[in-house]
């Protein structure tokens, strides 16, 4: 069976300028930080995200590399609005496809069941669909005579996950309370590339937990990295909670001191940026 | 007790009387989830689970459904969650950084939405809740900002916008001033009750758009002693809810 354990900087010279990226997690919840950080190391760009959004969002566009966002929020959760999207909509940095919670899991679902639409009954009367004029609706050939948003399938070229464990096959495990949407992110998308927590042998995923934790499944996975911490400073429960005082940081320090402390190393760097960032303040 | 040694309970503060009038929103609503934004609406969601609404279902805010004591009785995940909305069966009360007198409430944007002047959270789920079950709404201080004329997008869907949708249907509208409904001819709000101490010049003078604030408005109901006991003893110890709606100074 083929090994697909790879690093964070070899994930990202497979990913171009101009893709359509799907990034798992929920606000600031089990993000796949370090692929967004390695992101931000490359020259990629022009991308399109799909994302439930959270510091992902918010790092890429303070970046600059978003061309086109679809989302229904961008949050940091303990801190309610995302100060760096917050930025990036004010001065009219992107395209937005601004988008309900439920028409973007079934716009995953559709692209995951290879439907160009699935209906939904959300959206109508709202300005969703002033916002959005390429948006079609579809009306129920059965009695009821329904009308339905025909939300078009979300299919992504690729996309970032992180989790709890992982096999080197790709096989991933949550141990949180939610698995998000990470697993249709992954059959939403032609590559997927799953980060973790740590890389441990297929017998040992079940050891301790059942296997309904085994939330995506080889076959739809393209590269597995390593990352521990992969997900700071967002909750990777159980694993960790989120760094609330580093995300303090993050949301009040301007963007270019932010990421010249922080970002401008390789992953090694940001950990002992942190770490040392944490000292002085204790 | 003799008279003697009974000690005289306090008067109900006016956060009292929200988390009274939130808890209202869900009574007879039988096994449906309560989905309350923000902490008094949580108050009352949960008051009204431990006395007139004992069938509720309540989350813990992540993935669980617990009871009031915190047991664990199920497992929501947000995929399911937003399926759950879908089948109907939850009535949610949300935040609102605008809302208008047809009920359109905005949560995503203020200004031109291509280019707005201040970027809010986004329209979260407001469309499918007010397209599938009942929703309520919670605005921790009255005021035109909040109350206004036109939202500038609408996420929560009203009932001029709503056109009929077989599953509409706003329930009411909290405010630190009083409660509001939509009980008239063409759905427009209207004041249901005022909360003891507010006029209805103040409640006008509040809202940015006309609301018919009649003199014949009654007051919000009173809480009853259990209720009292519940709120200060069992769900709000730290007096939390004091903090969200603090007590209008007294006019002698």
């Amino acid at each position: 069976m083929s090994d697909k354990t790879m690093t964070v900087d070899e994930v990202v010279s497979r990913l171009d300028s101009g893709m359509t990226l799907g990034i798992g997690g929920w606000g600031s919840r089990r993000k796949p930080m370090a692929l967004v950080r390695a992101l931000l190391r490359s020259r990629i760009s022009d991308l399109t995200i799909v994302s439930y959004g959270g510091p992902d969002v918010g790092v890429l566009a303070a970046a600059g590399r978003i061309r086109k966002l679809v989302a229904a929020f961008a949050t940091l959760d303990s801190i309610p609005l995302e100060p760096h999207y917050r930025a990036a909509r004010e001065r009219g940095a992107f395209e937005l496809m601004e988008i309900d919670e439920a028409m973007f899991l079934w716009g995953l679902r559709a692209a995951a069941n290879r439907l160009p639409f699935l209906p939904v009954r959300a959206g109508l009367g709202s300005d969703v669909m002033r916002v959005n004029p390429g948006l079609r609706t579809v009306t129920s050939p059965y009695e009821d005579g329904e009308t339905f948003v025909a939300v078009p399938a979300l299919r992504l070229d690729a996309a970032l996950v992180h989790v709890n464990r992982a096999d080197r096959q790709g096989n991933g495990q949550y141990l949180g309370p939610d698995p998000y949407f990470d697993d249709l992110f992954c059959e939403a998308a032609d590559t997927a590339y799953v980060s973790c927590e740590r890389i441990v042998d297929t017998a040992e995923l079940t050891k301790e937990a059942p296997p309904q934790t085994l939330l995506i499944r080889r076959h739809t996975v393209t590269g597995v990295v390593e990352t521990p911490g992969g997900a700071h400073f967002t909750s990777c429960a159980p694993d960790y909670t989120r760094d609330e005082a580093f995300q303090k940081l993050y949301a009040r320090t301007p963007w270019a001191e932010f990421s010249a402390r922080f970002l401008d190393g390789d992953e090694q760097d940001y950990r002992a940026a942190v770490r040392t960032w944490h000292e002085e303040r204790s | 007790m003799s008279e003697a040694t009974r000690v005289a309970v306090p008067a109900p503060t006016r956060a009292e009387y929200c988390v009274i009038a939130c808890a209202e929103a869900w009574r007879g609503a039988g096994e449906i989830l309560a989905s309350p934004m923000g902490l008094i609406p949580s108050l009352g969601a949960r008051l009204a689970r431990l006395t007139f609404a004992p069938d509720l279902l309540l989350t813990d805010g992540e993935a669980l459904l617990v009871g009031p004591d915190g047991t664990v009785e199920g497992w929501l995940p947000y995929r399911q969650h937003l399926t759950l909305a879908a089948g109907g069966r939850r009535h949610v009360m949300m935040g609102a950084s605008q809302i208008d007198r047809f009920g359109n409430q905005n949560i995503s944007c203020v200004g031109d939405w291509s280019r707005p002047t201040r970027q809010l959270l986004g329209v979260r789920g407001a469309t499918l809740n007010t397209l599938n079950h009942p929703t309520s709404y919670w605005i921790p201080k009255h005021s035109r900002r909040v109350f206004v004329e036109q939202v500038d997008m609408v996420c929560g869907v009203g009932y001029d916008h709503a056109d009929g949708a077989r599953y509409h249907h706003l329930a009411r509208v909290v405010s630190d001033l009083g409660v509001f409904d939509f009980a008239t001819p063409d759905h427009s709000m209207r004041p249901a009750s005022l909360h003891p101490g507010v006029t209805p010049d103040q409640v006008r003078e509040a809202t940015g758009f006309d609301l018919a604030v009649g003199a014949e408005v009654p007051y919000t109901r009173e809480p009853t002693e259990t209720e009292l006991r519940l709120i200060r003893e069992v769900l709000d110890p730290a007096g939390t809810r004091s903090r969200e709606v603090p007590d209008p100074p007294t006019v002698i």
